[in-house]
């Protein structure tokens, strides 16, 4: 069995997620991957597929139901256990840190699965930074939204230019060491309590 | 004094966090000089793998869990010990309203007796069985390595149904389970509140007894942390405990209840109608839609020294683990379960506050009918009853005599 290819399970309800683990495991040259989003049915595809690892998110909610699915003879004909090597915890808390947890069929041999666990906790890595400099990059838009909307309320209830407004946003967050962004929802929320004109 | 520990603790969303958040809401860890940072999780097994890597400090576990950790039941673990329970009771056992229905025409009594309720399910099982073509009745819990299963598995053995053979036990997130019923996935569950009132406020389900009638003042989740944190950190510990210690006493008294289902409700904690939690704190247990029956002792979050680590419940715990085949038994097995439980730790933090300490690690389960007053230090105190519903007795210096009784009933 030694250079038999590993059949690979991965499931994750992030879709752009488990394509991104997918797409990196074809690479590495596994053509035996399989993604599930759902777990609805799951022991049965466990039962057909016999997968000799299998990849899940940590936050996925059904870990302790899998878990238990895998420590069950009926439902995997293989006992499996979690990541590479419980001795290996340089590991162990790569992948936790990344958010990845890995199951392996009891007897593969470590350096089979290791490279497979490396390239998930560098994935997993790679999307949690995606996805928060998107969550960023949407916040900062907003943001600037708000400091807009905060300037043409200065304007017009104060007859302020721009920069002046501008330049009142920014002194007011300073003196009360608050971001403009915060000032800026202030004011919007007030104007809108108080003006009913005004948006 | 604020911040002088930083205390980063995992939690799922069950009314037992309840601690865990009053400690942190209602300024007990601060007055310890603890910033308490919560974690709700999704998961036990991410409780357990994050609180073995040291992204938390301490978390709320399943009481039989730092159990399961250390004697290698679990597929990742640090060696956890349990010095402080996080209450009594608290749990119930909820059916769908088709099996309540065909449990109803076997007589089943609907007032939560567990003997009635549990033979009239039992006669279900067996016209089922007779009739042919039916599945097994499908029930879920949540961990393996739970108070549900183990409760719900005695319960049943108790009334004469084979829980391995004449029922299928699956595992499910607590969350899930009152649509799992109305999908038809599961016919009942055993599940902490308040995720059995909300099948009854969903309208699929009804709860037809409870944990505190199948084995009175029963353990149910502990405070874990590492054995290594623990020692590493021994003034962060004493404080944390006495910060739980303070928080149970305000979750204990009921003119708190409406504040801490406040709590509680929000999102950051179970993020549920407030209604939901109420029943379990106040004992007017709705166990169908306008049908409230009282159990005074539901869920105790303080009296009849309901955080103290009874030695005799990890063993109770891993008495079933061996009843059930997750363990051999063995007396090396035996101290595992036993050393888990850390009453010392609990002595230690709090001897000082006046708290009332039993003078013993552990008791005979079952030994106490009524409520009775017994050897303590400290405030005085009163335990008990205690007992199985099945009148069973749990000697633990008579482990494997317990499991042969088991074993041949």
């Amino acid at each position: 069995m030694r250079g038999a290819p590993l059949t690979i399970l991965v499931i994750d309800e992030n879709r752009p997620r488990a394509s991104i683990i997918e797409a990196g495991l074809r690479e590495a040259g596994h053509q035996n991957v399989t993604i599930v989003h759902d777990v609805t049915g799951i022991a049965a595809r466990i039962a057909a597929l016999q997968p000799d690892v299998i990849v899940i998110d940590l936050e996925n909610p059904n870990r302790d139901m899998l878990e238990n699915m895998f420590q069950l003879s009926r439902a995997v004909k293989r006992p499996i256990a979690m990541f590479v090597d419980r001795s290996d915890m340089a590991s162990i808390e790569a992948a936790v840190d990344a958010g990845v947890s890995a199951y392996v069929v009891d007897g593969l041999k470590k350096e089979r699965v290791k490279p497979i666990l490396d390239m998930a906790i560098v994935r997993f890595n790679a999307f949690s930074r995606m996805a928060r400099e998107l969550e960023e990059a949407r916040t900062e838009l907003e943001n600037r939204k708000l400091v807009e909307r905060a300037k043409g309320i200065l304007m017009k209830s104060r007859g302020l230019s721009e920069a002046d407004a501008y330049a009142l946003l920014r002194k007011t967050a300073m003196n009360q060491n608050r971001k403009i962004s915060e000032i800026a929802q202030s004011l919007v929320t007030a104007a809108g309590l108080l003006g009913p004109g005004d948006d | 004094m604020s911040g002088k520990y930083q205390i980063t603790a995992g939690f799922l969303p069950l009314l037992d966090s309840a601690l865990l958040a009053a400690a942190r809401e209602q300024g007990f860890a601060e007055a310890e000089g603890i910033q308490l940072h919560l974690v709700r999780e999704n998961s036990w097994a991410s409780i357990r793998d994050r609180l073995a890597v040291g992204h938390f400090d301490a978390a709320h576990m399943l009481a039989p869990m730092p159990i399961a950790c250390n004697l290698g039941l679990t597929p990742l673990a640090a060696e956890t010990i349990a010095p402080m329970a996080l209450g009594l009771g608290g749990n119930a056992v909820t059916v769908s309203l088709d099996l309540w229905r065909a449990m109803q025409d076997a007589g089943a009594p609907g007032d939560l007796d567990p003997l009635r309720t549990g033979e009239a399910l039992a006669a279900v099982i067996s016209a089922r069985e007779n009739g042919g073509g039916d599945r097994l009745l499908r029930f879920g819990v949540v961990h393996p390595h739970s108070g549900h299963n183990y409760e719900l598995r005695y319960w049943l053995a108790a009334c004469g149904i084979d829980p391995e053979r004449q029922i299928e036990i699956v595992v499910l997130p607590p969350p899930v389970m009152a649509n799992a019923m109305r999908a038809g996935h599961i016919d009942g569950y055993c599940v902490g509140e308040p995720w059995n009132t909300a099948a009854v406020a969903k309208g699929v389900g009804r709860i037809v007894t409870v944990k505190a009638a199948i084995w009175k003042s029963s353990p149910e989740k502990v405070l874990g942390v590492t054995r290594v944190w623990a020692e590493q950190n021994p003034d962060a510990l004493t404080a944390l405990l006495r910060a739980l210690y303070r928080a149970a006493e305000w979750c204990g008294a009921p003119g708190n209840r409406r504040d801490l289902t406040r709590i509680l409700a929000g999102t950051g904690y179970i993020d549920c109608p407030e209604e939901w939690l109420m029943p379990a704190l106040s004992g007017a247990v709705e166990v169908a839609r306008g049908d409230v029956v009282t159990v005074s002792d539901f869920f105790v979050p303080h009296a009849n020294a309901a955080t103290f680590p009874w030695k005799s419940h990890a063993l109770w715990f891993y008495s079933q683990m061996a009843r059930w085949g997750q363990i051999d038994a063995s007396v090396a097995h035996e101290d595992i379960a036993r050393n888990t439980y850390r009453p010392d730790l609990y002595r230690a933090a709090l001897r000082d506050l006046g708290a009332a300490l039993p003078g013993a690690n552990a008791k005979v389960e079952g030994a106490l009918a009524t409520p009775t007053p017994v050897g303590s230090a400290g405030a005085s105190l009163t335990l008990g009853p205690d007992g199985f519903f099945d009148g069973a007795i749990f000697d633990p210096d008579q482990v494997s005599a317990y499991l042969d009784s088991q074993r041949h009933r």
